[in-house]
């Protein structure tokens, strides 16, 4: 129930999948709205701090995502699958993490090329690692902007896809990521 | 790299210079600003919502200057600041300066400050309006440096030096910065210390 087995997702992967997916989106939607917001609106400082607060708390569920897929066996690929459909969608997952772990990591580091770490709402703060020059904080928000806007491109395509198996070629791909995999017999 | 060329062949022009009318004696000394030891600061300041001082400072200039206190009239200067070298203390602030919304650097790497003229020479030489054009965010002002002399004089390491500090205003928008930082932040003041070498 909890785990994966070859036969399909369980509850963690799938819970774990559906809370990163919905705060990226939400992550995307407060960074596009804050970064217009003017000296004198009230969200100038709040909007930012809660952008910084959510980001680190998806950097700590990201990084346990990722060990749990390492340490999890993944479910066999559907029978129907085509190499090519196989190929392209385990691309387009590799490249999604890759994409968040740097818009993650670029995003904590902006914030911590103060000297001071970034601060997880008021409970934590998070250490320094390292400290961006100027020129390399500039480069980090780059990247920050750019890759956020490829991590939506690649997920609409990872959904468009996941949309197309289950209405088109009507194919157990969507259900397996909503409905647990009922019993951990191989 | 770039600068470091400059910078050198700065460095040569004015040693050059130097050689040839060194038998001229009332020819203005020419001077090079130590940044190299840093006893040169290019400080500004701004208002924060009008209840404080917010200040900080450019990290990255050079720049040279020719002077006689016989002849103060013939001083010139000109300075090269880095604009990406902002810092007001705080490295998201920065950040926002060294954006689209303020100095924009990826656009304007470098503000530069030629001076034109001398005027309203007082104080035995000692105090005087520097007028020049200061180019910033891409826009050139003719801008005006109120200047006092602090001292002048032999260094205990073979050299001779000379110091000034300066002091001016300018209104953000005359230098295309619109940003609304509020109407008690619409102007910044400059406040620069300034120590030459004598070439």
């Amino acid at each position: 129930m909890l785990k994966d087995n070859t036969r399909g997702y369980g509850l963690v992967t799938i819970a774990l999948h559906w809370l990163s997916a919905l705060t990226v989106l939400f992550l995307f939607g407060l960074g596009i709205y804050m970064v217009d917001l003017g000296y004198y609106d009230d969200w100038y400082h709040e909007a930012p701090a809660l952008h910084i607060s959510i980001g680190l708390l998806l950097l700590v569920v990201m990084s346990f995502r990722l060990l749990w897929r390492i340490f999890s066996r993944s479910p066999a690929p559907l029978p129907n699958y085509s190499l090519p459909v196989r190929l392209a969608s385990t691309a387009v997952k590799i490249v999604l993490y890759a994409l968040i772990f740097s818009v993650l990591i670029s995003g904590y580091l902006i914030t911590s090329a103060d000297g001071r770490g970034p601060l997880l709402f008021d409970w934590f703060r998070f250490p320094v690692l390292i400290q961006l020059s100027a020129d390399s904080t500039d480069l980090a928000g780059w990247i920050h902007e750019v890759f956020a806007w490829l991590i939506i491109i690649f997920a609409a395509l990872h959904a468009l896809a996941a949309l197309v198996h289950h209405f088109v070629i009507r194919d157990r791909t969507l259900v397996r990521m909503l409905k647990p995999v009922s019993k951990p017999q191989d | 790299m770039k600068t470091k060329h400059l910078l050198r062949s700065t460095l040569a022009g004015a040693v050059l210079a130097g050689a040839s009318f060194a038998s001229l004696p009332t020819l203005a000394a020419d001077y090079v600003i130590d940044t190299e030891g840093a006893h040169a600061f290019i400080n500004f300041k701004i208002q924060h919502l009008g209840y404080s001082w917010l200040t900080g400072r450019f990290n990255d200039f050079d720049g040279t200057f020719s002077y006689d206190s016989d002849n103060v009239a013939d001083s010139k200067i000109t300075v090269n600041i880095r604009t990406n070298s902002v810092d007001s203390n705080h490295a998201e602030r920065d950040k926002h300066l060294r954006g689209s919304d303020f100095l924009d650097v990826s656009k304007n790497p470098t503000a530069k400050f030629v001076s034109t003229g001398i005027k309203d020479i007082d104080d035995g030489g000692d105090e005087f309006d520097i007028v020049g054009d200061f180019t910033l965010n891409g826009v050139t002002k003719s801008i005006t440096i109120e200047v006092e002399k602090v001292g002048e004089g032999s260094d205990p390491w073979g050299g001779y030096r000379v110091g000034f500090e300066g002091e001016t205003e300018l209104r953000l928008k005359d230098f295309g910065i619109d940003y609304n930082l509020g109407p008690a932040s619409e102007v910044v003041k400059l406040e620069l210390h300034v120590e030459g070498i004598r070439q």
